[in-house]
């Protein structure tokens, strides 16, 4: 694998960039590998990354159905933070920042994590407390949270609205300066080569079928390319972890919904950091091409369509226009939608599953792509031993059963009810 | 965006209806502790049809239950039921 | 159409003729380079005719009307139009942003994947940088001072695209009977009729589009140009977007765009097809445009954008456009791709076997054409370069119905395959004329794909090399497809080359998504009217008026807008706060208190129901008796509570909390028709029926005695009495730990009460109080609120409420609430603290026992002692029911606030309930 560096793509000039090699290689399946992954994505790629780095557990295949990354790895909208109010999810969320933090450097890929500032905004005293509340609760644990003044978030993001007749007011903020975006896709190639190089094989356009079964325990998947055996099977198919766990006969607490995001045609920088609201379900930030992305509220009813509902899309630019009101003239360019894992806490499951040698990551809800690097870290160190790693044992699959959700909101089992 | 056609009222659009749950994660009155757990925690969650509970809240107010495919979003049918919906 | 339309570019006075668009009168006077690329900074000129252009970007409109990145092909020229080129400085012609040109070998496909490593602050450094020179318009910053309307409209067929087919497709619908809507994204009926006339049924082409347009609004029917159908959803749902005004055109009456919601039983697409450029070096230049593009513009704007012209052909439509080039008097040469000749007019010179390689020219446009003919080089001198490259039909809004696609080879062309949903698809979109491929030629670093994104052939070819190789990741890892035009002209031509690359046929090469829209459309469109303060529902108590003339300090309550304090004089909002709070401990005050959720709970088995829904005991509650309860999520968490009054025997009124109003109502009727469909009850929600005042302090029960003439019912008791001559429901009940009413009124009397209960509670020197003093006596008495106390995450148990628990079981909740990790004894508990070291407790700060050890425990409502001072609070602290007496800090880093605090019982004042007897 060549380095990437100035250097070499200067030497590219002279040579017409004519030395670069396939960032990843696109072997045959083996007949059988000490772990095998079930997903692509971010998540996948990741495991299969620290389990090789780490681990030194390099005899891993990573079973991709169709192209690497191109499920909810690239169709989020790119947000990167830890600030949540529940411990164990600030938690896990921190440990994945500061992997985010030096994952260039890591992968000498460039994920282009963008440290801009995860901005929530406070619409009245009541919402400042609860914004208060949270970022008490990360500071207490090391985390960095800030609040700003309603004369502070406008020097910062001079683009919304602070006229006292809006419908939502702005009384303050409080801001994660270390939260901001990367680049979704440079994620998922940037894992890919760096698994690949230490000997992972990653095998596209290869569905799972079903799972190998032996008398309770799964020693391998059946898939579009033949049987594969494995040591460990891990599930790494957010938005499909039901579909995929129905193979070995398991049912989780996970509802599979479409949740959209937009772009708009690009402007020079207007929107300088993360914006989200504590009281509307609306982010927005701006792509380094200068896109206006927005997200909102998943389509509240189940679905495995990749394609969302009219009127849940023009909601979340109903609440952007509130929020930023010169976005009027600019044109939405694209609208695009994923399917999501939403579990029944609004947290994610990772850990064992009651069958013996299958291990699950999913129930990303809205969370999965800031989790990644994080997800794929804990994850990997959790198959290498067998065991849940303590950082995500609240996430365990049974916590339902044992009656120890991990409920950001507190709103129960029901995701549609959040 | 989907046509629900409700038995009151119509065919009304998508966004009149609210769904509810899977018809197998009703927890019974008096269901045992452990088939509570199961019906509320734990979900078929099938690429493919389902029974579902939804209302016509921004409607007639009707709960209905509809078979439908998860993936092309087609309703196989829907069903009226509670109290309002006997005969 | 006469006289002349004045406009600006770049504040250049210049003229247009009517009905041109602004690309149109932009060659009418002779300019050939409009804008710079995204990347490079490489002059661009106009290359199409339609919404497929991915070069002529201009802004557009001034102030809060200014629209960034507008086509100068799909405007049309209105009086007084400004139009600005963009991505460049100073100027176009001198751009600084030009020198990128001269280190592009270096900055490949993806090159930022490479380079710019270091920590995320160095990056964010680099980025500044990158995104200053990224985008591509200005950002607005204006507030767009027009309107968008939103409508609705259901019809039989809905054609889109008002083509010779699209108008056979309309009248045909329209004689069998069929309301029909016809949409045409040009500003006229049958844009291609003015490109190609021709006499169709033996009319002129115009006058027979006419006569079919009229005759579909004759018959009730809609013909709407300028309007695009952007979106197609489940059950036809379409999404349509309609320029009432061009952009940036002040609109006469405020209005500017319409956004519609059509329902279409079947959908007719009648969109055409877009031609393909061919790829050659420096066939980005200005000067270098689409063949059909080059005939739209000569034969329906008048205006001939070259004199000698080559145009590069793989199939006969290019001949068309020789014809009329050569109508208009230009010098025409066609160079063919194929061998065998065309069969056409043969009055131009025509060259077969041939290939563009490199085209010749700067800025200020194209000089020449190397072409390859017959394996030798030749130069032809030209100011202008055609090129028709063959058709890819529009399938986006058959692709977003579902719909597969099928390989037309002659056409060389993915073409609409089976279709669910009634969408069929007509005309050359489903039929598009054939045509060759032509390989890229030339220097392939030099070869423009993706125009507006500069992507070259050598960026698809490195991307092919380094293994980006599906179509979305050779697209995501050289941003081809993914500018404004979302690949129209691009697309097909990538995906022959990867095809060309692995030796396999472009089906198999795979094919990116269709997202919608089809073209961008206006964010404040998407709103429609819910802008600004209608970006969502306001919600006013029936009381609102009455508040409002006191212009009190208001409270968003979820959609409420409810009161705060009231104020007087100079009073800070604590200040007012405490004065409400201080009348109601020592004589009396009134607030209202109309948005609590009210259930009519009747029926021989009301009491059934009821003993479901709420956790605590109901069935004892004697007639005209009342009692607090909770009820219980079905995982067994706590997740509202209120009041329950037995008004008659089998009649009951259930109050919960104003946040969760819809959530019980949904969750109240969900229990009624699934749980308990048997029994005979029913739930109606009256929450706005009646409009709730609450009359709380020492002194109420006189002002209860003499509003209505009789003594006061006691504590937790309700009668039907009479207020001012008005029927009222009046239950003893209490929030602020005094001896309390609610008065409830029917809401249309709800100001009358109002009155009649205030001058009373003034009488004794009471006053009304707001939302702060209800928060500061109910955190005294140890009441707790839904949100922050009952956060849907603790049990009764742990709330200190499980007392009052159902002993007879039979709740919603009972069975999850033997979950083993619910009894664990150190998960958090509702206590009370206190301040000891006369600091203020903040609010919502964390508990620990000293600053550096991790949080307990979080205080969820701070307050004071009313009468007497001092910072009192709510609080939920790990196993905290037997931690009462430990001394803890009320940690808030955010606010740099810290308050010494001791754990306690959550009851403050008076925890035996003395106040409550008279």
């Amino acid at each position: 694998m060549g380095k990437y560096s100035a250097l070499s793509l200067l030497r590219g000039a002279f040579n017409g960039q004519s030395h670069w090699q396939p960032a990843w290689r696109d072997p045959e399946p083996k007949a059988s590998y000490d772990v095998v992954i079930i997903g692509g994505g971010g998540h996948g790629l990741a495991t299969a990354y620290y389990l090789a780095k780490v681990h030194g557990i390099t005899n891993v295949a990573v079973l991709e159905k169709g192209y690497i990354g191109g499920g909810n790895t690239g169709r989020n909208t790119t947000i990167v933070r830890s600030n949540y109010r529940q411990e164990p999810l600030s938690r896990f969320y921190e440990f994945s920042l500061k992997l985010w933090e030096g994952l260039s450097d890591d992968l000498n890929f460039n994920v282009m994590f963008s440290p801009r500032g995860a901005l929530t905004l406070g619409h009245s005293d009541a919402d400042m407390i609860r914004l208060a509340e949270k970022g008490d609760a990360m500071a207490c644990q090391g985390i960095d949270a800030e609040l700003l003044s309603r004369d502070q978030v406008m020097k910062l993001e001079p683009c919304l609205d602070f006229s006292r007749s809006a419908r939502f007011p702005i009384e303050g903020a409080m801001i994660q300066r270390r939260g901001g975006t990367a680049r979704h896709d440079a994620v998922a190639w940037g894992y890919a080569r760096g698994a690949d190089s230490r000997g992972v094989d990653i095998i596209q356009k290869c569905e799972v079928t079903g799972m190998v079964m032996d008398a309770g325990r799964v020693t391998g998947v059946e898939t579009s390319r033949g049987r594969i055996m494995a040591g460990k099977v891990a599930i790494c198919v957010a938005g499909h972890s039901g579909h995929v766990a129905a193979m070995a006969g398991l049912k989780l607490p996970i509802e599979s919904q479409t949740l959209q995001a937009m772009v708009t045609e690009g402007v020079k920088p207007m929107v300088n950091t993360v914006v989200m609201s504590q009281s509307l379900h609306c982010y927005i930030s701006q792509s380094d091409k200068g896109g206006i992305v927005f997200g909102g509220d998943p389509d509240n009813w189940p679905s495995y369509a990749q394609r969302g509902h009219a009127v849940t899309m023009e909601l979340a630019v109903q609440q952007g226009l509130a929020l930023i009101p010169a976005l009027s003239r600019l044109r939405m360019l694209r609208c695009w939608a994923g399917v999501t894992d939403m579990s029944f806490d609004g947290s994610p499951v990772i850990g064992l599953t009651p069958r013996d040698g299958l291990y699950i990551d999913g129930g990303w809800c809205y969370g999965g792509f800031k989790a990644t690097p994080g997800s794929g870290w804990l994850f990997a160190d959790t198959l290498a031993h067998g065991r849940p790693h303590p950082i995500v044992a609240p996430f365990a699959l049974d916590r339902f059963a044992r009656g120890a959700p991990v409920d950001e909101n507190g709103t129960g089992p029901f995701p549609n009810h959040r | 965006m989907k046509q629900i056609a409700c038995p009151h009222c119509g065919n009304r659009a998508q966004a009149e209806f609210i769904y509810e749950r899977t018809a197998d994660s009703v927890v019974p009155l008096d269901a045992e502790p452990a088939v509570a757990v199961a019906a509320l925690f734990t979900r078929a969650n099938l690429r493919g049809m389902e029974e579902e509970l939804w209302r016509h809240t921004h409607g007639c107010g009707m709960w209905l239950l509809i078979r439908r495919d998860r993936v092309s979003h087609d309703i196989e049918w829907i069903r009226p039921i509670g109290p309002e919906a006997l005969p | 159409m006469s006289g002349v339309i004045n406009f600006t570019f770049d504040g250049r006075a210049l003229t247009a003729k009517p009905g041109q668009t602004l690309a149109a009168a932009l060659l009418g006077n002779g300019i050939k380079l409009v804008g710079r690329s995204f990347k490079y900074h490489r002059p661009r000129g106009i290359l199409s005719a339609g919404v497929e252009e991915p070069n002529a970007l201009v802004t557009v409109g001034e102030g809060g009307r200014m629209e960034p990145n507008t086509r100068a092909t799909d405007l049309f020229v209105y009086e007084g139009l400004v139009a600005i080129s963009q991505n460049r400085w100073p100027s176009l012609r001198f751009d600084a942003g030009a020198v990128l040109q001269l280190v592009a070998r270096a900055l490949p496909a993806g090159f930022y994947y490479k380079t710019f490593f270091g920590p995320p602050r160095l990056w964010l450094f680099y980025e500044k940088f990158i995104r200053r020179a990224a985008g591509l318009g200005p950002a607005p910053t204006e507030v767009d001072p027009d309107r968008y309307a939103t409508r609705a409209a259901f019809c039989d067929v809905l054609v889109v695209g008002s083509g010779p087919a699209g108008l056979i497709a309309a009248r045909d619908a329209v004689r069998a009977g069929k309301k029909v809507m016809l949409v045409e994204q040009d500003a006229v009926i049958a844009p291609s009729l003015l490109c190609d006339p021709q006499t169709i049924e033996g009319k002129p082409g115009h006058t027979w589009a006419d006569e079919i347009a009229a005759e579909v609004r004759s018959s009730g029917g809609r013909v709407l140009t300028r309007t695009s159908a952007s979106g197609l959803w489940d059950d036809n749902f379409i999404c349509l977007s309609e320029k009432l005004v061009e952009p940036g055109q002040v609109p006469e009456h405020g209005l500017t765009q319409r956004y519609w919601h059509v329902r279409a039983a079947e959908v007719v697409l009648a969109t055409g097809a877009i031609e393909r450029p061919l790829t050659f070096a420096n066939n980005d230049l200005p000067g270098v445009m689409l063949s059909q593009a080059v005939r739209t513009y000569t034969n329906r704007f008048g205006v001939v954008p070259g004199k000698r012209v080559v145009i590069a052909a793989t199939n006969d439509d290019a001949y068309r456009t020789a014809a009329a080039l050569r109508q208009a008097g230009a010098e025409v040469v066609v160079l063919d791709s194929r061998t065998a000749p065309a069969g056409q007019d043969s009055g131009f010179e025509v060259h077969n076997r041939a290939a563009p390689l490199m085209a010749n020219g700067g800025k200020q446009g194209v000089t020449g054409l190397i072409a390859l003919i017959d394996g030798a080089e030749r130069t032809f001198a030209c100011d202008l370069i055609a090129m028709a490259g063959g058709f890819t039909p529009v399938v986006h809004l058959h692709m977003q119905a579902g719909g597969k696609l099928d390989w037309d080879a002659a056409a060389q062309a993915f073409v609409p395959g089976a279709a669910p949903h009634n969408v069929r698809t007509v005309g050359l979109a489903a039929q598009p004329q054939p045509a060759e491929t032509l390989g890229a030629s030339g220097n392939p670093k030099a070869a423009f794909v993706d125009f507006q994104n500069d992507v070259t052939v050598a960026d698809l070819d490195l991307a092919w090399r380094e293994g980006y190789r599906s179509a979305e990741h050779l697209k995501r890892y050289t941003t081809l497809g993914m500018a404004t035009d979302q690949g129209k002209t691009s697309n097909m031509t990538a995906l022959d080359r990867i095809a060309r690359r692995e030796g396999i046929a472009v089906p198999e090469a795979g094919l990116t998504t269709f997202r919608p829209p089809y073209t961008p459309v206006s964010m404040g469109a998407l709103a429609g009217a819910s802008m600004g303060e209608h970006a969502l529902p306001m919600r006013r108590p029936a009381l609102h008026a009455v508040h409002a003339a006191r212009d009190p300090i208001w409270f968003d309550a979820g959609y409420w807008k409810r009161v705060r304090t009231y104020p007087q004089g100079s009073e800070t909002l604590a200040q007012s706060g405490l004065r409400e709070a201080r009348a109601v401990r020592t004589s009396a005050g009134l607030c209202d208190v109309s948005t609590l959720a009210k259930f009519a709970v009747q029926g021989p088995d009301a009491v059934q129901f009821l003993e479901r829904v709420c956790a605590t005991t109901v069935g004892k509650l004697a007639v005209g008796r009342g009692r607090y309860t909770f009820m219980l999520r079905e995982d067994g968490l706590v997740f509202d509570d209120g009041t329950v009054w037995r008004l008659e025997a089998n009649r009951y009124l259930l109050t919960s909390s104003t946040g969760g109003a819809s959530r019980m109502a949904t969750w109240l009727s969900y229990v009624r028709s699934h749980l308990c469909a048997d029994l005979k009850v029913s739930v109606v929600c009256v929450q706005e029926h009646y409009a709730a005042i609450a009359v709380a302090g020492p002194k109420s029960p006189g002002i209860m005695a003499a509003l209505t003439g009789a003594e006061a019912p006691r504590h937790m008791s309700v009668v039907h009495t009479e207020i001012a001559g008005l029927p009222v429901l009046l239950l003893a009940a209490s929030f602020s730990g005094e001896r309390a009413f609610e008065v409830h009124f029917d809401a249309s009397h709800a100001e009358a009460g109002w009155q009649a209960i205030e001058t009373e509670v003034q009488a004794v020197g009471g006053a009304p109080y707001g939302i702060e003093a209800m928060e500061l006596l109910r955190i005294e008495k140890g009441h707790l609120v839904v949100g922050p106390d009952i956060d849907g995450r603790l049990t009764a148990q742990e709330l200190g409420m499980g007392k009052m628990l159902n002993t007879a079981g039979g709740y919603i909740g009972e069975a999850c609430l033997q979950r083993p990790d619910l009894a664990d004894p150190m998960r958090k508990q509702l206590v009370g603290v206190e301040a000891i070291d006369g600091g203020a407790i903040p609010e919502g700060a964390m508990l620990v026992r000293e600053m550096a050890t991790p949080a307990e425990g979080h205080v969820t409502g701070s307050g004071l002692r009313v009468i007497e001072g001092g910072s009192i609070a709510l609080a939920h602290l790990r196993g905290g029911q037997g931690r009462h007496g430990e001394v803890l800090y009320a940690h808030s880093p955010t606010r740099k606030v810290t308050a010494k605090v001791r754990v306690r019982s959550p009851h403050f004042y008076d925890p035996a309930g003395e106040r409550y007897r008279d």
